[in-house]
């Protein structure tokens, strides 16, 4: 694998397929969990592991995978690497793992992490496939804490608020009012919220992108046609 | 017969294989966890039954001592209620009730009713719920100070009538856009008294139970 390639690997998956902004799967728990930063980066980075282990696992059993046996075969490994997850974070991050609930053992069905391991790690070596998984999942946790901040910065007027959840009980420290005395606002915080931001953020990116194209339109066609 | 085997009987030994290893790697981290799992829910739980009494005021072992009770007459639930039975000395100082709110806006509303021997509330809180956010929320402590209303209360003060949202001509506030919700956990906690009353005797006289020794 040589530098060019790890680029490309890197941007593709962090930025130009985006899971949540571009190929947009995954967003069931994209929408429901992100009304705070650190929900939101707590699934990222559970997503991320799993897409990283899932990717590495199949891509080392790849020779072994018959096509009629291979999907079937990713469930399995899917499956087992997310509820070893979910019993590590029930044991170590008890009260995140409350927070998020149902939502982990639920990363299994995100379309994302079959998609990566259907479309790119039975096809490559374990580790192009590793950091495949690393940057498709990088991008969907980055997707995950920008509407998180963005929810619970409109909702409440704060952020990281529950990073105790995360980092033990001097997270309560990184609170950080960025809003005082805000009234919430109780759109942001319920699902309808999330849809507003995530369109927010789409369009966003697809701005940024038609400006780095050069600024012209059709610039937004050909990512579409590449995925 | 000395061909290679079929490849579907090939396919699904290598599946079977790869549900093995699954299954293994499954049992190993759920050995290595599990202790831990338990000690994090039995620390939560205690966590939960200390904010509503003082470590200070009992010396018994609070999980431990506990029985599962069912009465449809004061709890219209299917639910069972676990009562936590606070002792200091040997000498009976309050029970801790989780119970079961079944008339939410939104689903149950489980809360945690600590009663004193005199038949007064040293404190309520809402375990779970799914009201609605911004609307019925502030029956959490996070949101409001609602909750405390109940502290001191008993059925002598305020009398029936008083056991009751104030739109419902009682004593207690309903919060503005939401009634159901406190309306749900007033009649509960009224309930839980009510109960604690008939039964306060052999509350206390029960051998604590020893099904579902895993869950807190």
């Amino acid at each position: 694998m040589n530098t060019k390639q790890f680029k490309q690997i890197l941007t593709d998956g962090a930025w130009r397929q985006n899971t949540g902004l571009v190929v947009l799967l995954g967003l069931c728990p994209l929408l429901a969990v992100t009304n705070t930063l650190v929900n939101g980066l707590a699934l990222g980075l559970a997503t991320l592991l799993t897409l990283m282990v899932s990717n590495l696992s199949v891509s080392a059993l790849r020779g072994l995978l018959k096509p009629e046996i291979r999907i079937p075969a990713f469930v399995l490994i899917i499956a087992s690497v997310v509820t070893v997850i979910e019993l590590l974070m029930n044991a170590y991050f008890y009260d995140l793992f409350r927070t998020l609930g149902i939502f982990i053992p639920l990363i299994v069905t995100n379309c994302a992490i079959i998609g990566r391991a259907e479309a790119f790690a039975s096809r490559h070596s374990p580790l192009p496939s590793l950091l495949d998984g690393f940057a498709t999942g990088l991008g969907f946790c980055i997707t995950l804490v920008l509407l998180g901040a963005l929810r619970e910065l409109t909702g409440r007027g704060t952020l990281f608020t529950g990073a105790h959840t995360l980092l033990g009980d001097w997270g309560h420290n990184l609170v950080v009012t960025v809003i005082p005395e805000h009234p919430g606002f109780l759109l942001a915080m319920l699902p309808p919220g999330a849809f507003f931001g995530l369109a927010l953020l789409i369009a966003a990116r697809n701005a940024w992108q038609a400006r780095i194209t050069s600024g012209s339109v059709n610039a937004l066609i050909p990512d579409a046609n590449e995925t | 017969m000395n061909s290679a085997p079929h490849p579907v009987l090939r396919s699904g030994i290598l599946l079977g294989l790869i549900a093995l290893l699954g299954t293994a790697l499954l049992a190993g981290v759920n050995a290595l966890t599990h202790e831990r799992i338990l000690e994090q829910e039995k620390r939560r739980m205690l966590q939960q039954l200390n904010a509503v009494m003082p470590v200070a005021s009992y010396n018994n072992d609070l999980l431990e001592d506990r029985i599962e009770i069912r009465d449809e007459t004061f709890f219209h639930h299917p639910a069972t209620v676990t009562v936590y039975r606070a002792r200091m000395d040997d000498q009976p100082v309050a029970v801790l009730m989780l119970v079961t709110a079944a008339d939410g806006y939104n689903g149950d509303i489980r809360l945690l009713v600590a009663v004193d021997n005199t038949g007064a509330v040293l404190g309520v809180r809402v375990v779970s719920h799914r009201e609605t956010p911004g609307l019925g929320d502030p029956i959490e402590i996070e949101k409001s100070n609602w909750i405390l209303g109940f502290t001191n209360k008993s059925l002598l003060d305020p009398d029936s009538n008083g056991w009751a949202v104030k739109r419902d001509g009682g004593e207690f506030d309903q919060f503005t856009g939401a009634t159901i919700t406190p309306r749900a956990v007033v009649k509960t906690v009224h309930n839980t008294l009510l109960y604690f009353k008939a039964n306060q005797k052999s509350l206390f006289e029960s051998v604590s139970g020893k099904a579902d020794q895993d869950e807190y």
